[in-house]
């Protein structure tokens, strides 16, 4: 592991015996919680909360999937019986806001928990960190690494269309000095990297090509050094596309979290 | 002899209205067939929302040139009724042109107006039809394109010219008429449009200018009743559905999903979760989980099915289908109507609760598209009448998955791993934290 810096990360069970309530709670997601690649988003992401002394705490081995995956495959009872439970677990702890980093449990936890009785007030990174800068907490001196470096931000539809988030993520990306580039297809008609609705748990069906590999040519056309993305699960497909087309000693995918903390220094 | 032609004319008009009758009763008893569902609320939003997407056709600007084109006609066929309502009174009441001397010069405005539309329309359609069939843009040569509704587009584009023709030879007719004295021809003043036409119709006698006037006339109308009752087979039935179909829209964020009631209860009663009793005793009567068939789709999706004008947008956009797979968000309406005409039909003959042993999945739609789909909205997005095809796809999954535990074995694997270790990926939940300390 780089660095091997062992994370402060606080953990809602230790807090509460402490009898402490943390403000946010910090939904991990699986993805930011088993995949090596997006493991770094939500280090970054932890990176940033403890720098900038935000009063948070991650459930830890508590948490569990939210049923998104599921749902959209079409197992509504499966999807029930995780956010059910889940939601005991929060209401349990008391929780108000929760910020993720993973746009598919934001909209699960946003717009679909309060159907089963879980009402909180659930924030994406992106405009966690949009606010952050807003309210003057993160600031870039003379820009950062990533000034200046020709960045394409890919839509992802759980935040886009699914729910109206498109400029957030692309401040955030300004206000990192960053000379953002637009692919063809972008914001309300950006092209989906093809692993939503449970697509990232099978094969695709059978097709001329795979979604990813049309996504991930518009990214190329812009002739950007870096894919940002927001979306565990886009970051996967476009990493993937990127190597497919052998061009990742050239053009990397970033997540903005990772963006905003190496610029940062974090 | 007298009354003739407003006896004729009334009997048209009542056969065309008691057929048209017939058919709306029919479309809206097949709408019902779908399931409940409450969109009665927040009235102001749900009229915001026909106002600006069916009235102003604000998604249609994605794409300047069909906006503008299809704006014309349109604003034609909107205004251009204005003129049927006189055809219809002149017509009862065995008058020419009631309204002239009413509004005297106003009327030659008016008129002016009119053919202006008449033109626009005239000159949309035809770049209409060089689009779809010399042009052939890809969105309306998809292979859910068979010959039935390209032929239906066709058919709309070449009756529109015509009647646009009919109204203008009518005028042009008149004018002559008018100019020679002829009984009857009020003056309406010059008409810039059809005045075109005078010198092909300048030379004929008084007698055969009155039968084209006249034929135009009865042409038009006729035309125009003809063609009222066969939108109602056609996809050109968005003229009429728009408005309800804007009106009754999801209000909610694209990214949510309908919450199953029933399957609620089912997991309260498992969590032993049960608050009050009365949940746990009274599952109200449980149909199918998900949907097989269109009754069991809600009734706004069968109004859907009926409002698409199978224009592809959504086809055009949708990731899938860009990448060659079997999936078209545009078929999947498509064959929601069809199947809710041909369930329609089969009660109206078999009576009621008639089995016809055929369904929606499987006899028109196959689980190969289904799969297919990412649910990224796209073509929610893109539809410029607030057509939902994601919430069919879905709620077919759901039969697919709960009833038939028949999704991809890849996807049962994955519903396994979140049963077994609460992640989608098969890794042990003692795991999950170890992110903190590697
Ligand atoms: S939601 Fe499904 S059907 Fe609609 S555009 Fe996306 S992949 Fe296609
Ligand atoms: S669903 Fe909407 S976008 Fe798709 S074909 Fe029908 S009207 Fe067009």
């Amino acid at each position: 592991m780089d660095e091997a810096q062992k994370l402060n990360v606080p953990v809602m069970a230790e807090l509460a015996a402490k009898n402490e309530s943390p403000e946010i709670l910090f939904w991990v997601g699986c993805a930011g919680s088993y995949d090596d690649r997006y493991k770094k988003v939500t280090r970054a992401f932890i990176k940033i909360l403890n720098k900038l002394n935000i009063s948070y705490a991650v459930l830890g081995t508590e948490e569990t999937c939210t049923g998104d995956p599921a749902r959209r495959a079409g197992n509504e009872f499966l999807y029930q019986m995780q956010a059910t439970a889940n939601i005991q677990v929060l209401d349990g702890y008391k929780i108000k806001k929760i910020v993720t980093t993973c746009p598919h449990c934001f909209n699960t936890l946003k717009n679909e928990y309060p159907d089963l009785g879980g009402n909180y007030e659930v924030t994406h990174h992106s405009v966690f960190l949009q606010q952050l800068i807003d309210e003057g907490k993160i600031k870039v001196k003379d820009g950062g690494s990533f000034k200046g470096k020709k960045i394409t931000y890919h839509d992802s539809c759980f935040l886009g269309r699914a729910n109206d988030i498109y400029e957030a993520p692309r401040k955030v990306l300004e206000e990192m000095d960053a000379h953002l580039v637009e692919m063809k297809n972008c914001r309300s008609q950006g092209l989906c990297c093809g692993a939503g609705g449970a697509q990232m748990f099978k094969e695709a069906e059978p097709g001329a090509k795979e979604v990813f590999e049309k996504r991930t040519s518009e990214a190329l056309a812009t002739g950007a050094s870096v894919v940002a993305s927001a979306c565990p699960f886009c970051m996967t497909m476009l990493s993937d596309g990127i190597k497919n087309e052998e061009k990742e000693s050239e053009v990397e995918v970033r997540d903005i979290v990772e963006i905003v903390a190496e610029s940062l220094n974090l | 002899m007298a009354y003739l032609q407003q006896i004729i004319f009334l009997l048209i008009l009542g056969t065309a209205g008691y057929f048209l009758w017939k058919r709306i009763i029919l479309i809206r008893n097949n709408i019902r067939l779908g399931k409940n569902l409450d969109r009665t609320d927040n009235h102001s939003e749900r009229f915001k929302s026909m106002l600006l997407v069916a009235f102003g056709q604000r998604k249609m600007f994605k794409n300047i040139i069909p906006a503008i084109l299809h704006l014309f006609v349109y604003v034609g066929f909107v205004v251009i009724n204005f003129e049927v309502l006189e055809f219809i009174i002149d017509g009862l009441a065995g008058t020419h042109r009631i309204f002239a001397p009413y509004l005297g010069g106003f009327y030659n405005v008016l008129m002016n107006i009119f053919e202006f539309l008449a033109v626009s329309v005239l000159a949309a359609c035809a770049v209409f039809l060089f689009r779809r069939n010399v042009l052939r843009v890809k969105r309306f040569t998809q292979p859910e394109m068979t010959s039935w509704p390209l032929l239906d587009a066709n058919l709309i584009l070449i009756t529109e010219i015509v009647l646009m023709l009919a109204i203008l030879s009518m005028n042009a007719a008149d004018q002559v008429l008018q100019t020679r004295g002829v009984t009857g021809y009020v003056f309406t003043g010059q008409l810039v449009f059809s005045g075109f036409l005078v010198p092909g119709f300048d030379g004929l006698p008084a007698g055969w200018l009155v039968f084209i006037e006249r034929f135009a006339w009865w042409f038009h109308i006729i035309g125009i009743l003809g063609f009222a009752i066969y939108v109602t087979w056609s996809k050109h039935l968005h003229i009429f559905m728009a408005f309800p179909n804007t009106w009754y829209s999801d209000l909610t964020p694209m990214g949510k999903m309908e919450n199953m009631d029933s399957v609620t209860n089912e997991v309260k009663i498992m969590l032993g979760l049960t608050t009050d009793g009365a949940a746990a005793q009274a599952p109200e009567e449980i149909g199918r989980f998900g949907a097989k068939d269109i009754n069991d789709l809600t009734w706004k999706n069968l109004m859907d099915a009926y409002t698409c004008t199978e224009c592809g947008r959504c086809t055009a956009e949708c990731p899938a289908n860009q990448t060659g797979k079997k999936l078209s968000p545009r078929k999947i309406m498509m064959d929601v109507r069809d199947r809710t005409e041909e369930v329609g039909n089969s009660l109206v003959k078999n009576g009621k609760g008639f089995d016809d042993g055929k369904s929606l999945l499987g006899d028109y739609i196959i689980k190969e598209e289904l799969n297919a789909c990412t649910s990224c909205n796209a073509c929610v997005e893109a539809c410029p009448v607030l057509i939902n095809p994601l919430q069919i796809i879905l709620e077919m999954r759901r039969y697919i998955a709960m009833e038939e535990s028949g999704s991809p074995a890849q996807w049962n694997i994955m519903f396994q791993n979140i049963e077994t270790s609460f992640s989608p990926w098969k890794f042990a939940p003692a795991d999950r934290f170890n992110w903190a300390k590697e």
